[in-house]
């Protein structure tokens, strides 16, 4: 996959990209991520559906007498359970962060750590 | 989901049956190293199909031939083995002389009384193997080499 291409996969994906090498630093780029509290529903989403399709394929598999169709339905359980939680869907990102802009952070200075004199190997 | 598929094997409760009949002893030596050694023909006839479940890859069996010398109590000796791949193909009757060598350690075949016992392995396609046998007695050889 080539550079460009991979790019344009993993932004297409939610993946915040540098596309320094192709476009000027002042290009705007798209993020989609999920906030906390999506993380912990995907999770969530996840176990369910999981456990779900986990006792939907064995009662299927044992009573068509069929161990492929328990196989299939589980396989089918998790690509479908994938699709839901893998991506950063706008609905796992409900509560975002507002991070602080940049100019606004200048303006307040952070507080700076005094080296004790009892510490020691203390790195900067 | 394997586990709770090896364990609705559980729930199966078998009837296999099987017999044989052995219809010629083909013959019946003394090795050069002093080991009895003889060749018999069997009809096998069983019906395996209950064995068989959802979770079932395949039934191993084979047929021994179990008797008592002065020096041990147990001797078994495997004659003859097949795998049935599918329930289909568990019912079945077959003529075959002995696939496996039916010697003795030493000389004590002539007149030997035996059983002679199906073994059959359930593998499954995930978890646990059962296994279980038939033993059919009343079997003997004859007093004098042939």
């Amino acid at each position: 996959m080539s550079y460009f291409t991979q790019n344009s996969l993993l932004s297409f994906l939610g993946y915040p990209v540098s596309l320094q090498t192709f476009l000027p630093l002042s290009a705007p780029s798209l993020h989609f991520t999920m906030d906390w509290q999506g993380q912990k529903l995907a999770e969530q989403i996840m176990q369910i559906m999981l456990l779900v399709f986990a006792v939907t394929a064995f009662v299927a598999g044992y009573v068509l007498g069929s161990f492929q169709m328990m196989v299939l339905v589980y396989a089918g359980g998790v690509t479908l359970t994938g699709l839901i939680t893998i991506p950063n869907w706008p609905f796992f990102n409900r509560h975002p962060l507002n991070w602080l802009d940049p100019s606004e952070a200048e303006k307040h200075p952070k507080p700076q750590v005094t080296v004790s004199s009892k510490k020691k190997g203390f790195k900067k | 989901m394997c586990v709770i598929a090896s364990l609705s094997d559980n729930l199966n409760i078998p009837s296999p049956s099987a017999e044989i009949q052995i219809m010629n002893i083909n013959w019946f030596q003394k090795q050069p190293k002093g080991s009895d050694e003889v060749s018999l023909t069997m009809n096998i006839s069983a019906d395996l199909q209950s064995l068989f479940t959802w979770n079932t890859k395949q039934v191993f069996i084979f047929v021994a031939a179990e008797y008592e010398t002065r020096k041990n109590s147990l001797n078994q000796v495997s004659l003859w083995d097949a795998i049935i791949p599918a329930k289909e193909r568990a019912k079945f009757w077959i003529r075959s002389s002995n696939k496996y060598r039916f010697v003795d350690h030493g000389k004590n075949l002539r007149g030997k009384e035996f059983n002679l016992t199906l073994h059959w392995h359930v593998m499954p396609k995930t978890g646990k193997m059962f296994a279980d046998k038939i033993v059919m007695s009343g079997y003997s050889l004859p007093e004098e080499y042939i």
